[in-house]
């Protein structure tokens, strides 16, 4: 465990140097900001003309912030592994004495923890729109709100640092990543939309009705968060996978 | 220390190393000699815990490389031919990774003494991005030593370098040899001549030779060979030369100078010096001529050619 704090130390400090991490926070801060004003601004003169309308809550912003995130995430884990492959660095990693879990697993809690710092800043939303609505917020909501959109950063953070072990090209990992989530967030979905079983393969299948159907209307159920856990391990071990393969090569 | 038996590396349908059996003893300083693509960095990066061989075994420090990896890697510092660095960290950021990475219980003292050792103390707070070669090279020598290991394995150490590194990066490998076990490679023989105990010498993935240095010289060549460059007209003085008793053969290079070859242990050198004088030349230069690396794999490659010493 020693040895995965050690690499996430590295990676989480790593990103604080970097202009695409910047970019990255930049643009979800940036979006999910101006997406928040509009809809306080909406809200607000809705109720004024209207005499009365549903408070916003925060599920609007996490709502358009996965979005941000299925984007935005692929950027901040392609040069994960390919970087230290193309560096020579991995040469290194992979002869010191650690096991190739730890190195994939710290890569991807660096990434972690940077999403969780990027994350912490959007708490204001909440906090400012609780004093704005009377008798504040559904904090319930935002809870599961929060956790959903966390549980959604840790499995695409995880999908992009498998993928990146397995590329050399920072940038061919990033399309991949891309690639795969919209896949699995998006395309995965559409047999269910026809079929209209809700506890259809496809629909248990897909990344985004675990998050659209429960976590972001305020539902939490353990059987989501299981899910989302599984799939971030999954991920986690095929990078290892990728890793030993590379070692075989 | 280092032990391995018909070691065997493919690379998809090529084939890198094969049957490779050798042993390197503790404390012994070891040459792995050849030309580009002749399996030396396939054979460092086994012995490193990189990468397991196709067929074979190896051991090091009676650790086997594949099944008690960690243990291995923990025993070894290993420099890999591109120096592994961070850019972005500085000199002492990165060590102190490693450190930690290698669980070292007083990192900063041991970052300090690996820095003492390829004598980068006063570059520690910089960035490694600003680094020259010769120094990023000293860097990743104080990497692969930070954590005392009992063998090192340093894969081209002098490998684009200008001449006052590569003489500087040689003499601290001579130092810590002192008390280490080394395998390192090189394509240049002199090198392995300055350096090393011993040297194994690999052509496409098998080892054609296994001596020291000198020995594999004077067994190839079966005489010493010496140059003699005099102010004068050198065809005359080449057939004095040739008369001198233990002299074996003379010959004028298109350069003027004049070569002889003495079968070892017959020094005859201070007689030709004697006969130069004598016959009122002005010795310019009398000096030994070892052989090429080119030479060496030509004699080895040859039909008939000695091979393999018997262990």
């Amino acid at each position: 465990m020693r040895n995965v704090w050690t690499i996430a130390r590295r990676e989480f400090r790593l990103y604080f140097i970097s202009p695409v991490a910047y970019i990255v926070a930049l643009l979800i801060l940036l979006v999910t900001g101006i997406y928040f004003v509009l809809i306080v601004y909406l809200a607000a003169s809705a109720s004024y003309t209207m005499g009365s309308s549903t408070p916003p809550g925060t599920d609007s912003v996490i709502y358009i912030m996965a979005y941000l995130f299925l984007l935005a995430l692929p950027a901040l884990t392609m040069r994960l592994m390919a970087e230290e492959h193309r560096n020579g660095t991995l040469e290194l990693l992979l002869t010191l004495p650690i096991h190739d879990w730890e190195l994939v697993v710290g890569k991807w809690l660096g990434s972690f923890l940077f999403i969780l710092s990027v994350i912490a800043v959007t708490l204001i939303f909440p906090i400012v729109l609780n004093r704005l609505v009377t008798p504040g917020i559904d904090q319930g909501l935002m809870l599961a709100n929060y956790l959903g959109i966390i549980l959604v950063a840790a499995v695409f953070l995880s999908i992009g640092t498998a993928i990146s072990s397995f590329f050399n090209n920072q940038f061919a990992a990033f399309f991949a990543t891309l690639a795969v989530l919209f896949f699995f967030w998006w395309v995965i979905g559409w047999p269910a939309a026809v079929m209209q079983g809700s506890g259809n393969i496809f629909n248990y299948l897909s990344l985004s009705s675990h998050f659209y159907d429960s976590l972001l209307r305020g539902t939490v159920a353990l059987s989501d968060i299981v899910y989302y856990l599984s799939l971030t391990a999954l991920g986690l071990f095929l990078g290892t996978v990728a890793v030993e393969i590379r070692r075989w090569k | 220390m280092i032990r391995t038996t018909g070691l065997t590396k493919d690379y998809g349908s090529r084939r890198a190393i094969e049957n490779l059996t050798f042993e390197v003893d503790q404390g012994e300083v070891v040459g792995f000699l050849g030309p580009n693509g002749a399996g030396k960095t396939t054979t460092m990066r086994i012995l490193a815990g990189y990468m397991p061989p196709t067929f074979g075994t190896a051991q090091i420090a009676g650790f086997d490389v594949v099944n008690e990896s960690i243990e291995v890697r923990r025993r070894v510092g290993y420099l890999p031919e591109t120096v592994p660095l961070y850019p972005d960290m500085t000199v002492f950021e990165y060590l102190k990774f490693m450190a930690d990475l290698r669980h070292l219980p007083d990192g900063d003292e041991m970052v300090e003494n690996a820095l003492e050792l390829v004598q980068m103390e006063q570059r520690a707070e910089g960035y490694i991005a600003n680094l020259s070669k010769g120094m990023r090279q000293r860097v990743g020598l104080a990497q692969a030593l930070l954590h005392k290991p009992e063998v090192l394995i340093l894969d081209e150490p002098t490998l684009g370098l200008d001449p006052a590194q590569v003489v500087e990066v040689r003499n601290i490998i001579r130092e810590i040899g002192k008390d280490r076990t080394i395998l390192l490679s090189t394509h240049i023989l002199s090198e392995a001549q300055h350096i090393c105990d011993r040297v194994l010498i690999i052509n496409k993935g098998h080892i054609v030779a296994e001596d020291s240095p000198e020995n594999l010289q004077a067994r190839l060549v079966g005489a010493e060979r010496s140059i003699l460059r005099v102010r004068g007209d050198a065809d005359e003085l080449a057939s004095q030369v040739a008369k001198i008793k233990g002299v074996q053969g003379v010959k004028v290079r298109p350069d003027g100078a004049l070569e002889f070859q003495f079968a070892p242990g017959v020094d005859v050198r201070p007689q030709v010096a004697k006969t130069v004088i004598k016959s009122g030349y002005d010795l310019l230069e009398l000096s030994p001529v070892g052989l090429s690396l080119e030479e060496i794999f030509l004699e080895l490659t040859r039909d008939g050619a000695p091979t393999k010493k018997e262990r």
